[in-house]
């Protein structure tokens, strides 16, 4: 083990490893609003938009997130499609797929409200998606809070799939570390320690959010 | 006030109601009595559509039933107390009350605010507005609830056994406030098992089994003369 190697290349990682945290945080940003979506066309009233929702979840979720990242940054540029970077396939990528596994958290979360609240709503003259927008969502996003942390750690993790298309993130850098130096053992060691701080680290701040959530419950 | 003509409901291949008829006048109460599965909650239900009819007609303040806007419109009208409360947990007392005035009637929130304080008042709750449901006991949480289906005016006011989910020494704290409502005249059609309330506030006493109605009359005449056997029954298990 050559400490000194990693000590001098952990600012390099470093700087991987930030990239890898908004790469991230973009992927579970962009992929709520598109779970949001998606979980309400799940559970809507319309067959049509279920459909649609299941289709695409069942897509994401059903292939792997590395067949996903060539299909965006290689296929859609057969098709005209030029996505300018390999990052921003990245965060394609990882919002795409992110957003079929909170869809399906978020339509657990609407689907655990106790159905007299939308029966005291629209008895109220509320309509559908009032109801949905004042009552039934706010309740759910609360229940949401603890998989969606599992979601963001599991994305984190994921991200390092991202290396394969050469994006500058944790992952890259380690493989390049390991290219120049030869010494894969501290190179990727290096990186899995980062990824554990970094893990470790948001499974702390969800565990905190919900204590706060369970203390003042229901509010 | 409510016209209710041959109403069917059916459950996949459970009838639950069988050609029931009800009409319900203006100031009038109502009260459902009859065993647990005649039917009376589902009739109720019924009303304002939380349940969808397999056949029949129903009627409220000359507005059928029959279209997604009439839905919407009646359902302002008709003001729907639940078993089990339903308040939002999330919202304080006041803001459960205010919501739907702002939302549907487009009231201001200090006018819903006003108009909130005054209700809370009325149930005995003017302390509680800032309250959240599961600071409440289970009274209190249903007077919130009864406050919060006035905030929208209704012209008929809709009770699906109100008291069923209470703690014994609570029922009466309730009952009081509907028996207040009563005699302002509210329109009221009160499913329960309260056989003292129908007796005393009741103007007509419904008796459904099957999902039948069986017998209808004054309290008088339901209590004191009844003349179908299974409605002697009934009364013989609860008086």
């Amino acid at each position: 083990m050559n400490w000194e190697l990693i000590v001098r290349y952990l600012p390099y990682l470093l700087e991987g490893a930030v990239l890898t945290v908004q790469l991230t945080v973009m992927g579970v940003a962009f992929g709520s609003v598109l779970g949001v979506i998606l979980g309400l066309a799940r559970v809507s009233p319309f067959r049509f938009l279920r459909w649609l929702a299941i289709g695409y979840i069942d897509f994401f979720r059903g292939t792997p997130l590395l067949v996903q990242i060539f299909l965006i940054h290689m296929g859609l540029p057969q098709l005209g499609i030029d996505l300018g970077s390999a990052i921003n396939s990245a965060i394609i990528a990882l919002t795409l797929n992110s957003g079929a596994y909170i869809g399906e958290i978020f339509r657990a979360g609407i689907q655990s409200i106790d159905r007299g609240q939308m029966e005291a709503a629209r008895s109220l003259g509320m309509s559908y998606l009032q109801s949905m927008r004042h009552i039934i969502l706010p309740q759910a996003f609360k229940r949401v809070i603890p998989p969606l942390g599992n979601e963001f750690i599991t994305l984190l993790k994921d991200s390092s799939l991202v290396s394969v298309i050469s994006a500058e993130e944790l992952m890259m850098k380690a493989n390049v570390m390991q290219g120049t130096t030869y010494r894969p053992f501290e190179a990727y060691l290096t990186a899995a320690a980062i990824y554990l701080i970094l893990t470790l680290t948001i499974s702390q701040l969800v565990a905190y959010a919900e204590r706060r959530l369970k203390t003042g419950d229901s509010h | 006030m409510i016209r209710i003509n041959n109403l069917y409901k059916n459950f996949g291949s459970l009838e639950v109601l069988k050609d029931v008829n009800c009409h319900v006048q203006e100031k009038e109460v109502v009260v459902v009595i009859g065993p647990s599965g005649s039917g009376k909650s589902t009739m109720l239900r019924c009303i304002n559509k939380l349940e969808d009819a397999t056949g029949g007609e129903i009627v409220v303040d000359n507005i059928p039933l029959n279209s997604e806007a009439n839905i919407n419109a009646i359902r302002q009208e008709v003001g729907m107390v639940f078993q089990r409360f339903n308040l939002f947990p999330h919202m304080k007392a006041l803001d459960n009350i205010t919501l739907a005035p702002m939302k549907v009637r487009g009231m201001s929130k200090d006018e819903a605010v006003v108009i909130a304080r005054d209700l809370l008042n009325k149930v005995g709750l003017a302390d509680k507005a800032d309250a959240y449901p599961d600071q409440l006991s289970g009274g209190q949480q249903q007077r919130v609830a009864i406050a919060r289906a006035l905030a929208m005016r209704p012209k008929v006011m809709l009770f699906d056994e109100p008291t069923s989910a209470l703690d014994p020494e609570m029922v009466g704290e309730v009952l009081g406030v509907m028996k207040d409502l009563a005699k302002e005249g509210m329109t009221m059609v009160v499913v329960t098992h309260e056989m003292g309330f129908a007796r005393e506030v009741g103007d007509r006493v419904i008796f459904m089994d099957e999902g039948r109605i069986i017998e209808e009359g004054t309290p008088e005449e339901i209590f004191n003369n009844p003349k179908n056997e299974r409605l002697k029954g009934f009364l013989s298990k609860v008086l």
